[in-house]
């Protein structure tokens, strides 16, 4: 895991010529960009669509792919991560799909790419503008736990009636001491929606505010598109005498010591010794290379 | 102030061919508890939710005086005002606690929902606030964390009515307030509602099928059968001197101990 991807090992995959460019028909496309063009322009809001059949299950970032499919270009170059890993399962899976229906160049690098596609994590390298990160949304509405009616869900989106969210955070409070939500912290977008930011933890909840990136946010199962344009205010809930904290380890990275960065535990050997290193691992091998 | 706080005028509810509800008219002023009685069926409660406004009568007219704004017909109103006035101005007692309540979350979390849900957002002090409501509907403050589901018929009850009352609504609706507790819960709950709606002021619409209930909290009563108002008037006179021959019946049918 330690070498860089050849990137031009990436190139020369070919594309697979059975199916059309990106798996998905070009009618399906254009409908998911209709739904994208309309998520943008009403940011936070949930945009149905008719979400297709994907060749891997529900729950591993059908939503997702349908809308990377529907964005991407030959000339794209696509980084996918899942918990912040370029190399896990999902990550793996998802690259290998476009890059047998595509054939577009892809990368590791946060920096290098035009289309990234996260699971549950948003790269430690600020996003610059004209990159377009795409997430992959299990559940995308915030309200479901609390309002398990989806039309009276709706009615209060439609009515901003929010005040249920904070019922939910006083819960945590009173429980607890604090607000205990980890991950998949609600914001509210643009002042007017509220938005669940998919499983990302809520150390990464101030990287989606006023980016200059364009974030979606792709439901499979749920049928739904939603999306924050560039340069949007995103804000997390919080009680002015419990403001939000994004949560942060005391310990630093193993490999690159970085002390800033979302960190993995992990368990090192039968004793209980355990480290911590990067979750996001582009950033960590960036950071050891300019170091040696 | 010279005008009513509710105004209902020929209001009428059918379901098919049936009607639930007939023609019925009446004005409820400021601060006033009026009973609505009948039997079963008799279209009490097609009649509370028509009053207010979570069931849109086929024909008539209900008007509402806004804090701002006057007498205002109900079903004018937009969506968004409507539910804004249902969760200010306005309560609305369940007859089971469990549809009133949050089962999932804790009594505090139960009674500072519509203050969070009008913008209030700072911890200590819906905190401080849902405590406080709990001692006036005396119950423990001390149990302010725990669940309903571990309270009893009587204090979910309670609790029902703090969460609604927190707003300081000018009107609550009460559908069979205290059937389903036993007896002497009952007589306590009615003592707290009755010195509730003294001191706040509160005017209430409650339906009721007890008669009992009507005299000790309303100042007037309406009588209902088959849909239809068939007396109404202030509560001693209607209980002591019926005129309507069902009212007659009623109030003959109950048990003197």
């Amino acid at each position: 895991m330690n070498a860089p991807v050849p990137i031009a090992d990436a190139r020369a995959a070919a594309r697979e010529p059975h199916y059309n460019f990106a798996y998905l028909d070009e009618r399906t496309k254009r409908m998911i960009r209709r739904a994208i063009l309309k998520a943008v322009a009403i940011p936070g809001y949930q945009v149905p669509f008719g979400s297709r059949e994907m060749p891997l299950p529900y729950g591993w970032g059908t939503g997702g792919i349908q809308v990377t499919a529907a964005l991407i270009g030959p000339r794209d170059v696509l980084k996918v991560i899942d918990q912040g890993a370029d190399d896990t399962v999902n990550a793996v899976n998802i690259r290998r799909f476009f890059q047998r229906t595509t054939g577009v160049a892809i990368t590791e690098r946060t920096d290098e790419a035009t289309l990234i596609q996260t699971r549950h994590r948003i790269p430690e390298t600020p996003l610059a503008a004209g990159q377009i990160i795409v997430y992959q949304v299990p559940v995308p509405e915030p309200l479901q736990r609390l309002e398990p009616r989806e039309a009276e869900a709706r009615r209060m989106h439609a009515l901003g009636e929010y005040g249920l969210m904070h019922v939910k955070l006083y819960e945590d409070i009173a429980r607890y001491g604090r607000i205990s939500t980890a991950y998949d912290y609600p914001v509210m977008v643009h002042g007017r929606y509220l938005m669940s930011p998919s499983p990302i933890p809520k150390f990464d909840n101030p990287k989606m505010h006023m980016s200059p990136a364009l974030q979606l946010f792709g439901a499979g199962r749920e049928k739904r598109i939603y999306a924050v344009p560039p340069w949007t205010r995103v804000e997390s809930l919080a009680f002015e005498d419990h403001p939000f904290q994004a949560e942060k380890r005391a310990s630093r990275c193993s490999l690159c010591g970085s002390g800033e960065s979302f960190l993995d535990e992990v368990i090192a050997d039968d004793r209980g010794a355990r480290l911590f290193l990067c979750s996001d691992t582009d950033y960590c091998r960036q950071r050891r290379g300019a170091d040696a | 102030m010279s005008e009513p706080l509710l105004r209902a005028a020929g209001v009428t509810k059918r379901y098919g061919a049936r009607t639930a509800v007939d023609e019925v008219a009446l004005e409820l002023w400021p601060g006033e508890v009026m009973a609505v009685v009948g039997e079963s069926g008799s279209g009490k409660t097609t009649l509370l939710d028509c009053l207010s406004g979570r069931l849109r009568p086929d024909a008539g007219r209900v008007e509402y005086q806004t804090r701002h704004e006057g007498l205002k017909d109900l079903y004018a109103l937009s969506e968004a005002e409507c539910r804004l006035l249902a969760r200010t101005d306005w309560g609305y007692v369940h007859q089971s606690p469990d549809q009133g309540l949050r089962m999932g979350v804790s009594a505090g979390a139960n009674v500072g929902e519509r203050l969070m849900a009008l913008g209030a957002r700072h911890y200590g002090r819906i905190r401080g606030e849902a405590a406080d409501w709990l001692v006036r509907v005396e119950m423990d403050p001390l149990r302010i964390d725990e669940s309903p589901r571990g309270f009893s018929g009587g204090m979910r009850q309670r609790l029902q009515i703090a969460r609604n009352l927190v707003t300081r609504p000018r009107l609550v609706f009460m559908d069979e307030p205290t059937s389903g507790l036993d007896v002497s819960v009952q007589a306590k709950l009615l003592d707290l509602l009755r010195s509730l709606t003294r001191s706040l002021p509160l005017a209430a619409i409650v339906v009721t099928h007890d008669l009992a209930v009507a005299r000790l909290l309303a100042h007037r009563m309406m009588v209902m059968k088959d849909g239809r108002a068939v007396e109404s008037g202030l509560t001693d006179q209607v209980l002591d001197d019926p005129q309507h021959p069902y009212t007659q019946l009623l109030v003959s049918s109950v048990l003197q101990p």
